[in-house]
């Protein structure tokens, strides 16, 4: 978490580069402003984020994630955010566990299957082909590389090659969105902010 | 697999224009922030944090890095530099894993 002046409070400390708190154009401010105003809630720093320079990272990242999170897959929404909820769990960002566990939740409407997940995957009452692919995809965040093995069991529980291709691109998103947010310092509101961002993430994506 | 290629030019735009794209550090910087090498001091010290434990950065870690004269912007592309090659490489060593566990499948190279 960025340093805390006493006079402060989390929010006001903002992320560790100051121009991610103030170094927007002013039309980009005033979209804030609106945001704020309409949710009730300050845009989330993931949102922030790529608005700053948005030519050098945030507009190609936004499509990246926009196709591997709600574009065609034989997954479905809510699998795609489980599995960004479980990576993020597995690299310690509490930004984005906290923002993909609610989300996730909203999509499935079933809080007790994501705790079971993020708690234990082995055990969690999902199918054999989607706990296959969690248990490569939390190999490779944790140890950075699988092999053809690996690949070969998911294949063996039923996966198509095209949903490992899917599950990867959620992984390569979420990996660096992670440490994104770690690095810069992502304030980590609390739950009602989340439930407005994953109401936000479910009907407009990552666009 | 088109939505996948889709995926895989996304991707391939990401790379290219964090490496390529205008920028205040240069692309010798950039490039060795993605491949996390041969960066040395407080931003080598960063950019290694951010490849291989994010959750382990702190304040002081960026501080050190804008008291050695890097601006703001650069930390910036750096970072992003830093998380996107990181993250590319676990999603090229897993496709080509994918790769060649398909081959044995089909006695030959898939084409992914």
């Amino acid at each position: 978490m960025p340093f805390l002046r006493p006079w402060q409070t989390e929010r006001e400390a903002g992320m560790r580069l100051e121009i991610l708190n103030n170094g927007y154009r002013f039309g980009t401010k005033v979209l804030f402003a609106i945001i704020h105003a309409v949710s009730r809630h300050p845009l989330p720093d993931a949102g922030k984020l790529t608005f700053y320079r948005p030519d050098f990272y945030g507009n190609p990242m936004k499509e990246f994630t926009h196709e591997a999170m709600r574009g065609p897959s034989e997954w479905s929404v809510a699998d795609r955010e489980l599995m960004a909820a479980f990576i993020s769990r597995i690299n310690e960002c509490s930004f984005c566990i906290g923002a993909h566990t609610v989300t996730s939740t909203r999509a499935y409407h079933d809080e007790a299957k994501v705790a079971a997940v993020l708690s234990d995957p082995d055990t969690a009452p999902i199918e054999e082909p989607l706990r296959a692919t969690l248990r490569m995809l939390g190999r490779l965040t944790r140890e950075h590389t699988v092999d053809a093995d690996d690949m070969r069991e998911v294949l063996a529980a039923g996966v198509s090659p095209e949903q490992i291709e899917d599950a990867l691109a959620v992984c390569f998103a979420f990996n660096t969105t992670n440490r994104l947010a770690d690095a810069f310092g992502f304030f980590v509101p609390g739950p009602k902010a989340f439930e407005a961002g994953a109401k936000f993430l479910l009907k407009r994506g990552y666009h | 697999m088109a939505t996948e290629g889709k995926k895989r030019a996304a991707h391939s735009t990401v790379v290219t224009r964090v490496l390529e794209g205008d920028g205040m550090a240069s692309p010798a910087q950039r490039r060795a922030a993605f491949d996390n090498k041969g960066l040395d001091g407080p931003i080598g010290t960063l950019v290694g944090k951010v490849a291989t434990q994010p959750a382990r950065v702190t304040d002081e870690d960026v501080a050190a890095v804008k008291a050695s004269g890097i601006s703001e912007d650069q930390i910036f592309e750096l970072v992003i530099c830093a998380a996107v090659g990181q993250s590319t490489r676990q999603y090229e060593t897993a496709l080509n894993a994918l790769s060649e566990a398909l081959a044995d499948r089909t006695g030959g190279r898939h084409a992914t």
